[in-house]
């Protein structure tokens, strides 16, 4: 009786252990194709994937993408800022290897830009999306340039400070509406008689997502071709560098300080336009939209697809801001399935559904690569004891 | 002198880590400087490397104080190293690592990759492997290569035996010897004193902070008190000038007698007046 059990369980185990290694399989293989592609089969691919996105809205995906709730709304918030969102920590996180909880905050900033601009001095949609993105890079500056000598964990609780920071001053300046928030935020400028696949795509309404989710699609396709060509770039490798060990980049002479400031800046910009848009859809933003919850959420998405690799990080997002409302079938289970599902993708897939090579490397080194841990990073021209802050 | 520490003192919080060093490295010679746990060995080299600030005292290079340099920029200044536990980029493949070494130059390095290859037979066997994977004397290997692509004037060795198999010390400490026969300083941190002495040309001993002992590598080599340095003197011996409550780091060694920091003091005043 016991040995069959024992074996059952050991067949299972192993099946589990097969499938396991049959998926990273999978992936490596797919990442070895791609990385011998011809340029035109990729061109193929991505052609395929936009045009896949600019598909997804199609009514007959509806029932079974999200039976409970409206199907082309929730693609275009959460699935698209998240995705949106989670690109831009990427660049923080998955480059950069800086842990940054309060992520949300340059999110707020941008869509507060476009709320209060638009609704006091009636700047435009359009003026405003490149002002949002300034003013959420240089919030990124302004936050980062006291702080960012610290490292992991305790650059951590300061980001953290910072999103509940902003959150706080939106609750109670009245000129940013206070805990009401702001209403009446005008949409995009229409321009009507543009048809593509049953849908007006450049007329912004209120009760149509799907316009909003094109303009989202855009802004995507972009920041992927910019991270990209960072991320291969010179400044791409200096990242990976400060990542992997910062004190062994500064003495290769890497600037890291300096560095470390540009992912923080351009990772605040994307957060900032994501904001924008997300500002004129809703025309309407409260302090309460922007809870520490969703820096956290944002963070899983990233960690979850696998830090570092763009289709890693959209597949991570895609998940996290679609499960929930997949779940919505099971009611008020839905937040622990979804957390277990969570915490099961953590057990099987520690270094995510889709990491890059250079970070699994990373993880089985055993580095991780989110930052080390350790208080402050002194630089010549700081105190020491300024910066450990004894009493 | 090529590189030069007058009275350095460098602080970990409250924490005097270096209580006013002063060493000398003169061109084309390698200088070793070694020590117990908690001496403060590798905190000079992070030192002069810029990646911990001074309290007071000068680092000059070439002539130039460069204690107000950031660290980045000392690598063009010709101030290369081999950090503590290697440093090397675990995810970056053994080629990436060594470019890494390049990235603050703007001129050809062909040059220097070549004769990384050509000294560590060893790394262009593993060029695309990923540097994590590799064995520890790789890895040494590895980030003593990656420190030359800058061409450095000098180069900070820091702790390059630890945790590898006497063999591979040797191997690496006669590639170093080599590195130095082709015209680079080096300044060697070693805890392997008996190692260390042999290689190099003179030597310092360190102890909680302070340079107790200056001389020719082949004098210390046989003197009774560098092994008492070395191992951090006897066992609850006196109560030495910095075995104080605030001793440097957590796990030091205690101290040696009192006598032999005067002594060493003393010797080292000499050293630097010779």
């Amino acid at each position: 009786m016991s040995d069959n059990v024992n074996t059952s369980k050991n067949e299972s185990a192993g099946a589990w252990e097969r499938a396991r290694t049959g998926y990273g399989r999978a992936v490596g293989g797919l990442r070895d194709r791609w990385d011998t592609a011809a340029w035109w089969q990729r061109w193929i691919v991505y052609v395929l994937l936009i045009v896949g996105a600019l598909f997804l809205p199609y009514e007959g995906l509806a029932p079974v993408m999200s039976p409970e709730s409206n199907w082309q709304t929730i693609l275009f918030y959460p699935i698209g800022v998240y995705v949106l969102l989670a690109l831009g920590l990427n660049v923080v996180i998955g480059y950069a290897g800086m842990l940054d909880l309060g992520y949300v905050a340059f999110w707020a900033i941008g869509a507060y830009t476009m709320a209060t601009m638009s609704t006091k001095y009636e700047w435009g949609f359009w003026e405003l999306l490149p002002l949002g993105i300034l003013m959420a890079a240089v919030s990124g500056v302004i936050l980062g340039a006291p702080t960012l000598r610290l490292r992991g964990d305790y650059l951590a609780i300061v980001t953290l400070g910072f999103g509940e920071i902003v959150r706080k001053v939106a609750e109670n300046s009245e000129w940013l509406g206070g805990t009401r928030g702001i209403d009446h935020i005008p949409h995009p400028p229409s321009r009507e008689g543009v048809w593509f696949a049953g849908t007006e795509i450049f007329t912004y309404k209120i009760r149509d997502a799907r316009p909003y989710y094109i303009l989202l699609v855009g802004l995507i396709v972009l920041v992927i071709v910019f991270s990209k060509r960072l991320e291969f770039s010179r400044i791409g490798r200096a990242w990976s560098a400060i990542r992997e060990d910062e004190d062994a980049a500064e003495i290769m002479g890497v600037p890291t300080f300096k560095f470390k400031l540009l992912s923080f800046a351009i990772g605040a910009a994307i957060g900032g336009s994501a904001g924008v848009v997300f500002a004129s859809k809703a025309s309407y933003v409260a302090p309460a939209n922007f809870p520490f919850l969703l820096s956290a959420t944002i963070l899983a998405a990233v960690v979850l697809g696998g830090a570092g690799n763009i289709p890693g990080v959209i597949a991570g997002a895609f998940l996290v801001a679609w499960l929930p409302e997949r779940f919505r079938v099971v009611t008020e289970y839905r937040d622990l399935a979804f957390g277990g599902i969570l915490v099961l993708m953590m057990i099987v897939r520690p270094e995510g559904l889709i990491p890059s090579r250079q970070r699994k490397a990373e993880m089985e080194e055993g580095s991780g690569g989110l930052g080390s841990m350790g208080a402050e990073v002194a630089g010549p021209g700081t105190s020491a004891g300024a910066e450990v802050g004894s009493k | 002198m090529l590189l030069e520490l007058k009275d350095v003192r460098v602080h970990y919080g409250k924490i005097e880590a270096l209580k006013g060093i002063s060493i000398g490295v003169a061109e084309g010679e390698i200088v070793s400087l070694i020590g117990a746990n908690g001496a403060g060995k590798s905190t000079t080299l992070k030192t002069i490397s810029g990646l911990r600030p001074l309290s007071s005292g000068a680092v000059l290079f070439d002539g130039a104080d460069i204690g107000a340099m950031p660290g980045h920029k000392r690598v063009l200044a010709g101030i290369g190293q081999a950090p503590e536990g290697r440093g090397i980029f675990p995810g970056m493949t053994v080629h990436e690592n060594l470019l890494m070494g390049a990235y603050a130059r703007k001129d050809d390095h062909s040059k220097e990759l070549a004769e990384a290859y050509e000294l560590f037979p060893r790394l262009a066997e593993r060029r695309t492997q990923a540097a994590g994977t590799m064995s520890g004397g790789e890895q040494q290997m590895l980030a003593i290569g990656r420190a030359l692509m800058a061409k450095p004037k000098v180069l900070l060795l820091d702790e390059p035996s630890m945790g590898l198999a006497p063999m591979l010390v040797q191997q690496i400490f006669s590639i170093i010897e080599e590195i130095n026969r082709r015209g680079t300083t080096i300044l060697l941190v070693e805890q392997n004193a008996q190692q260390a002495l042999q290689l190099a040309h003179r030597a310092y001993v360190l102890e909680t902070g302070r340079i107790v002992k200056s001389a020719p590598a082949a004098e210390l080599l046989d003197d009774p008190q560098v092994r008492a340095a070395y191992l951090g003197g006897d066992l609850g011996v006196g109560d030495g000038a910095g075995a104080t409550a605030a001793d440097p780091v957590p796990g030091t060694a205690p101290d040696a007698t009192s006598e032999d920091v005067a002594e060493g003091a003393a010797s080292d005043e000499d050293g630097r007046r010779a």
